[in-house]
This record gives structure tokens, sequence and C-alpha cells, in this order.
């Protein structure tokens, strides 16, 4: 049904690329963020509750986005294509395929814990399961939500309290307003970037319902940043522009936060374990929830995924990919919130036969 | 337990050496003098040697997880850190614990040293069963020998000191050599009536900082005794009621270890401590280091190894004499006491005074420097004339001025994760140069790049590995690193016969194809011999 090229994965019979990362002529895109998400497609079907974030993200090629709500079924060139909920970021979608009687899902990225701000993942039944693997090692098992939020205005409390200024840096598409949602506005002012604002926007446009903030450049003109929460991507970290809030607490939220050594190498104040990717005992229920007997690993710890599900009797191989997915800390780098990294060729060298 | 826990994450999260201080002096306030003096024992960096086998730790941590050994070890290769490894896999115990960092040590850590495997196995399962969150961090850290945190010896000194009102020197001093933590000990550490009931200790090294500054800036040169930088063992020798003690910078005993120092050292009169370099010495030349190393590891020292080996200890300073502490005097002065105590000596003795310099001029200064290699110094010593010998690294007074480092141009071959702050990245490299027309590994080195020059050349190594061993990458034999060295031997355990020694990256040399890397000819043209 699928097979990998080098513009991305590619289903023959019904003449379509899902999240290709070059140019084609139609694409099924799962969701928004850049590395999933190409400019120059004729062609994108995407979800409905994504449609606004995927058409702000690609500009003048946004004219060519078509949605199709959750559970709702297009017949490509004789392939039932729909899509189903990720939980991974406002409108993600998985990608089901059915054609004569076999039936294929690709993931994208995707969550099972629960998150305000998008529809909740769901398992659908399939014959092969193509799963991402950003977080594919058991050193990754997130702590509850709840305990990370409670941390996390602990920390926004205890430095407001002395006076200082947070800084909270997220992706601008998705985590950003995770992140919202679980803030509590009665601390301060909940500030933030330009970016970031007009995902803010889409989302609450979408029907999320999101506490109030301020763009950070009226904040500053009001001077009106005292005990504030800044939330903005990360590649503010060290800019000119983060002078002008005074003393500033830095923190970042990300799954990577999970191990020590990431948090020191970003040399941030505090790190948050938060992650719109499945950990290690979420990919494994996920991928038993679907049901599949072959199951194609991409996007991150693709040997060790591979190499468990093979003991565990699937079919299970690894395949390349172009991006890597939200690697720790290519993904910063980038001037873009959530651009891409480079490939890990080696990927092909870790695949079970 | 839990305070101790607090304490590193206090001190772990913050890069505030204010913050940091206030953390410690929060934590000696509230402690029980027993965790006090295992905390003050672990923060100044004596930590217990590794209780139980590495193995059995992974099959263990493995097991109580379900993970298997091979999925255990891809895990380490992220996290990279053993303690954190196991703390990340093990799933978390009901946290229930309330016992001091004293008990936990004394009663669960050291008596796993003695007990048979299947015992430690039940101890440590129901450790981390009991511990939680960082609490469990901590104790797997200890655990595995590796505890470690951001705070220098003299914070520690630092909050004690504001804690006791003692002064800093004396606690400094106090903490010197070697001691059992114990609530008798931390109450004499911190005790204002003096109790040096321990007269074997050393008194703290006085450290100097790179030069950096023009020479210009540090006046006229007769105001420096200028002397060579030795690479040996820095010591002190310590000579009281009619024994010695020789005592490593790394304040290790190093008894019956260089028995011919130790001999000499019974003419010297009693009261006497001097600061010295242990070298591997013959016909009053140094002999390479690596001839050294094979005396350092020895706790006992045959014939043929002392004959072929001889050492010696080369006198910078005099720290005590007529058992008084004389390192308020001038440098000058105490020179001259050194002076007089090895004249004392009989000829020939394995004690001598390492010899000043005396440049007349600046220009003669930068010429002995540009000479040290020659003569076997890793370069000079400024340590200014009027100078007292002080406590821990200070600037202004001492300056190391080493020589400029060799350079070679090498290819990166292997590469492998780092530990800590570097884990999960591709940051240790091993080198290779050209022997015709294949590349010979020729050094290790872990340091000199930024950190986004870090994060590119993992990116390289990702993308263009050629094949897997365990952990190590072999990749494409593309890049080019400008090596620094100090110092470069002939050597039958490397491959490529040669041995350089503190090897690091000097710079990327983006310019340079890998074809164009020096070969093994040319780097053994920079042997001496």
């Amino acid at each position: 049904m699928l097979r990998t090229t080098d513009r991305g994965l590619y289903c023959e019979a019904g003449d379509f690329f899902i999240d290709p990362w070059a140019a084609v002529p139609r694409a099924v895109v799962t969701h928004a963020h850049g590395d999933h998400l190409t400019w120059g497609c004729d062609g994108y079907l995407v979800s409905h509750d994504g449609a606004g974030v995927t058409r702000e993200r690609l500009g003048r090629w946004g004219s060519g986005v078509d949605a199709v709500v959750y559970g709702e079924t297009r017949v490509v060139n004789g392939v039932s294509v729909s899509l189903h909920p990720a939980g991974h970021i406002l409108g993600s979608a998985q990608v089901r395929l059915e054609y004569r009687g076999e039936v294929w899902v690709v993931s994208g990225d995707y969550k099972t814990d629960p998150d305000r701000t998008c529809a909740p993942w769901e398992p659908v039944r399939c014959h092969t399961f193509i799963t991402e693997s950003t977080f594919g090692l058991p050193i990754y098992r997130w702590p509850s939500q709840r305990q990370v939020f409670d941390e996390l205005n602990g920390w926004w409390a205890a430095n407001a309290a002395e006076g200082r200024v947070s800084l909270l840096c997220a992706y601008a598409l998705g985590k950003a307003q995770r992140l919202l949602s679980g803030l509590d506005p009665a601390i301060g002012p909940i500030l933030t970037h330009g970016a970031v604002e007009r995902m803010t926007a889409l989302y609450r446009h979408g029907g999320v319902a999101l506490p109030s903030t301020v763009h950070t450049t009226d904040a500053l003109r009001a001077k009106a940043t005292t005990g504030a929460i800044v939330i903005a991507p990360p590649s503010v970290t060290g800019s000119t522009w983060l002078r002008r809030f005074g003393e500033v607490r830095t923190a970042f939220a990300s799954g990577w936060m999970r191990v020590r050594g990431a948090r020191r190498r970003r040399g941030v104040d505090a790190g948050f374990t938060l992650s719109d990717h499945v950990d290690w005992p979420q990919l494994l229920t996920a991928i038993d929830a679907t049901g599949a007997e072959r199951v194609w690993v991409t996007h991150g710890f693709t040997g060790p995924v591979v190499q468990w599900l093979t003991a565990r009797g699937l079919d299970a191989r690894a395949i390349a990919t172009r991006w890597e997915g939200e690697r720790d800390d290519a993904a910063v780098d980038a001037g873009d919130d959530d651009a891409p990294a480079v490939a890990d060729a080696s990927a092909a060298h870790e695949s079970a036969p | 337990m839990k305070q101790f826990a607090a304490l590193y994450d206090a001190i772990d999260a913050s890069t505030a050496t204010s913050s940091k201080v206030a953390a410690l002096v929060t934590f000696f306030r509230k402690a029980p003098p027993a965790d006090a003096a295992w905390a003050v024992a672990f923060l100044t960096g004596r930590r217990p040697k590794r209780l139980v086998k590495a193995p059995d730790l992974r099959a263990w941590a493995g097991d109580a997880a379900g993970v298997p050994p091979w999925l255990f070890e891809e895990c380490y290769a992220q996290a990279g850190d053993l303690a954190e490894t196991m703390s990340l896999l093990v799933p978390e115990g009901d946290a229930r614990e309330s016992e001091g960092l004293s008990w936990w040590v004394e009663h669960r850590l050291l008596p796993l040293a003695t007990r048979d495997a299947e015992a430690q196995k039940a101890d440590l399962l129901d450790a981390w069963s009991t511990l939680g969150g960082s609490a469990r961090f901590v104790f797997n850290k200890l655990l595995t020998g590796a505890f470690r945190v951001g705070v220098s010896d003299g914070l520690v000194v630092r909050a004690l000191a504001e804690v006791s009102g003692v002064n800093a020197e004396t606690i400094a001093h106090r903490l010197m050599g070697q001691w059992e933590p114990s609530a008798t000990w931390y109450t004499q550490l911190v005790g204002t009536e003096t109790t040096d009931a321990d007269w074997s200790r050393p008194y703290p090294f006085f450290l100097a900082y790179p030069l950096e500054a023009e020479l210009s800036s540090l006046g006229e040169v007769h105001e420096w005794q200028i002397e060579w930088k030795w690479d040996g063992i820095r010591c002190q020798l310590v000579r009281r009621r009619g024994r010695t003690f020789l005592w490593s910078r790394g304040e290790e005993l190093l008894a019956s270890r260089f028995p011919e120092v130790e001999s000499c050292a019974e003419w010297l009169p009693d009261g006497t401590v001097l600061d010295g370099e242990l070298l591997a010495w013959r016909d009053g030349r140094p002999l390479p280091f690596s001839e050294l190393q094979r005396r350092i590891n020895r706790k006992t020292v045959g014939k043929t190894l002392l004959a072929d080996v001889p050492c010696a200890l080369l006198v910078y300073d005099c720290l005590e004499q007529g058992g008084i502490d004389v390192r308020a005097h001038s440098m000058t002065d105490r020179r001259a006491m050194a002076a007089s105590c090895v004249r004392s000596l009989p000829s020939g003795a394995s004690i001598a005074l390492s010899p000043v310099l005396d440049p007349p001029t600046w220009e003669a200064a930068s010429a002995a420097r540009a000479d040290a290699r020659g003569a076997m110094a890793e370069g000079l010593m400024l340590k200014r004339r009027v100078s007292p010998y002080g406590v821990g690294r200070r600037g202004g007074d001492w300056y190391k001025w080493k020589v400029t480092p060799l350079t070679v141009d090498a290819v990166l071959v292997y590469a492998q994760t780092g530990h800590g702050r570097r884990a999960g990245l591709y940051t240790d490299y091993t080198f290779a140069i050209w022997d015709g027309d294949t590349l010979v590994p020729f050094a290790k080195a872990y340091s000199g790049l930024t950190d986004a020059e870090i994060r590119q050349v993992d990116r390289f190594v990702r993308a263009n590995t050629v094949e897997k061993f365990g952990p190590v990458r072999t990749v494409k034999p593309e890049l080019v690193f400008e090596l620094a060295f100090e110092g470069i031997q002939r050597s039958t355990r490397h491959k490529s016969g040669i041995a350089v020694r503190f090897p690091r990256i000097a710079r990327w040399r983006q310019d340079k194809p890998a074809r164009e890397a020096d070969s093994l000819e040319t780097v053994r043209a920079l042997l001496h011999d």
C-alpha cells in the first residue's frame, strides 16, 4: 500500500504522498509542524481542526488545503482515506488507508495523554501501523501532567515573588498552547511572543479555551511585565530582546528534559518534562491497541523499538526519514520554532531485515 | 536523605555561587552533625569507591525495570550516566523513607561492600523501592562512586565558616588530609577551640591561574621568581614527630610508593613541610611522564622498577619550618628556607631544590619558555617574590605559563556518545593521521569544540556512519581537526607508535580536506630524540 521514496511515504494505488518532504502533486498531511508539512504541493488534505494552522503555515500555498472532519472517508483513486485524532496538537491526525480489504495507519506524531487543546488520540485497528519513535526508549516515561503543571506554576510563583520575569521556552505551535492551558492566571500576567500569539489566536478561533494573554510588545510598552510569564520559542534565549524584561529566569518544557544531561546542556534554570509525543509505555500500549501485525518505525529511536517489537513476534522494520522529529538541540538551533533537523542516515543501518 | 537530595538539587539548579553557598548554609544549619559530616565528605570529593560491581548493578536494575540488557545499554548511551539510567528505568516505589544521610551511608551503602551478591541485590531493590525522586538518584550516584556536584571545596569551606564562625583558612586546613566523617569529627571541624589532633595533615595547596595577561602588565621581571613548571605530581612532604607523610595534590597519601624520597626525608628536621613536584628523575633530568606512571599505581615498588625509574622530589617552596607555619612569609623568604632545608641533606639525595631561572629580561623569560620542552618542562611558573603562600586558586600572585602546544591536523574516524551534559550527543572522538594511504588512529580528544560545533559534528556523525560497534560509530573520514597537545613520546601501546599528552581539539579545519591531514612521518618529526 505504501512505500518509502526520496520524497517521503507514497501510496501508489491512490497516487498521493503522506507528509512528503518535497513538493508533490497531492499530499495528505498529519499535522502542521515543519517536519511534516512542506511548501509547494498542489493539494493538501488535512483535518478540519488543523486547517487553520496549516493555512497559516503554508502562506501562499494555503489555497491548496482541503479539509475533512475526523472519521470522514474520502476515496482517492479507489483508496479510502480517513483522518483520526492523534492527540499531538490541534488538528493532528493519523491517516487511515483502506484498499482491497487491507488497512494501514500512519500515526504522524501522537500522544495518548489527555490534552485540553486537541482531540484525544483514538486507536484505529489496522494491519500495518507506521509509528513515530521520538521517545522510544524506556528511560522516557512521563510524570503525571498534574505534577508537572504544579511544579511549573510553583516555579513561576517563586520567580514572581522575587520580582523576576519567567521565560518559558516552547515550540510556538502546540506545546505553547498546551502549556497555556495548564498555567494558573492568578499568579500574574501571561505574555506571548509574536510567533506564539499568532498560533494561539488560531487555537482560540478553533474553539480551544485558553487563559487570556498579552502580546509582549504591548506589555513592554505599558511596562506591565512585573511577575509575568513569557511564552516564547526557544530561539529567543540569549537575544537582546530578552534583556528588555530585566532579570529573567528561563525554563524549557520538553520530553527531553527527562534526562539531566539534556537539561544541563540547554543551560536553562529549570526543565519541565512535558511532551506531545508518546513515551515508552504509551508507545507500546498504542501499538498493541491497533492490533497491527506489521509495524514500521520512523522518527527517532527506530533501532531499539524495532528490536523490542521483533522480540515480541511483530513484523517490524525501521524506515528512513529525512527528518529526525523533535530532536533535542537541533530543533532549537534552527531559527524557526519547530524547523526540522537533519536526517539520521544511520536509521538505514539500524533497520531489522 | 531527602534534605541532602534537596541540597544536591539546589546546587545543581543554580549557577550563582551566592545561591549555592546559601543552600549549603541552610543545609548545615539544620543537619545533625553525622549527616553534615558525610555531606562534607561527599561535597569535597571523598566518594566511596564503587561498592557493587557495575555489571551486577546493570543486571539488577534491568531486572527490576523489565528491560533486557541490550535495551539497558541503549538507554545508558542516551542518558550518559549509569546512576541516572537506573533511576529513570527502575519503577518508583512508595518513597516512604525518612532516615538521614548518615543512616543511609552507614547502614545501607557502605555495608554493601562486604555482602554477597544475593544480599546486595535484596538491599538494593529495597533501597530503590524506599527512596523516591532525587534521593534515589543521589543514592545511585554514591552507589556507583560517581557522585559529583557543582561546588568547589572553596564554597563548602565558605559555607562552613559562615555556619560556625571559624575562619575559612582554619576550616580549609582542617579539611586537609585523611579523616573519617563522623559526628565527633564534624563537631571538631566547626569547633571554635583548636583541636589539631591530626598532625599528619598537609596545608591547602596554593594554585596558579594560566597567564593570559600581557607580560608588560606584570611589571618588572625581577619582581618575579621564575622557575620551571614540571610535569609530575605536585606534592607536600610533611615531616613531623619523626614521621614522613607524602601527600599528592589530590590529598592522597603516597605512603611507601616513593621510598627513595621518604627515606631521604628522614634527614629533615621535625616540623618541616615542603611543597614540590615528584618526578621520575635521572642524571639531573626528568624522565617522560609515562615513566613516572609506571611508579604511580604501585603500592609497593620492586628493586628493578626502583632502579629503572628513580624518582625525586624537586622542592619549590617551604610552608612550615621548626613547627611554625611560615605561609605568610614572602616567596623570597620561603625560598631561602626551602634552600636551607635541602642543603642540609646528604649529597645525591632524592630531594633537590627546583632551580630558579632568574632571566634578566622578559625577553629572556620568553626564550626560556620556548626552550621548556627541551628541559622536559611544561613551561614556566611565575611567582611574585613578595607573595605569601595562599589557599586554593587565586589570581595576581602566581601564574603558570605553559609552552605553546604542538599541533597536528588529524581526521575524525570514530565517535562515541558523551556523558553528563553531553549525554546522547556524539562528543568523544578518535582521530587518525595518514600512514601512506591508510589512516592510523592517533589520539582521542573530547574537548575544545563549542556547543554549536559539537552539534554540527553530532549531525555529521549520525548522517555519515559507516559502521557501528556497540556504542562506537565509524564515520566517513572527512572532517579534519587541529589537535593540540603538550608532549609527544614513542609508545608500544599505541597503534601509531606514538603517545601524546593532554590532547584536545584546537580548532575545526573546515578549510582542509581529509587528504591534507598530517602524516605519521611529519608527526614523528616532532619527537625529540
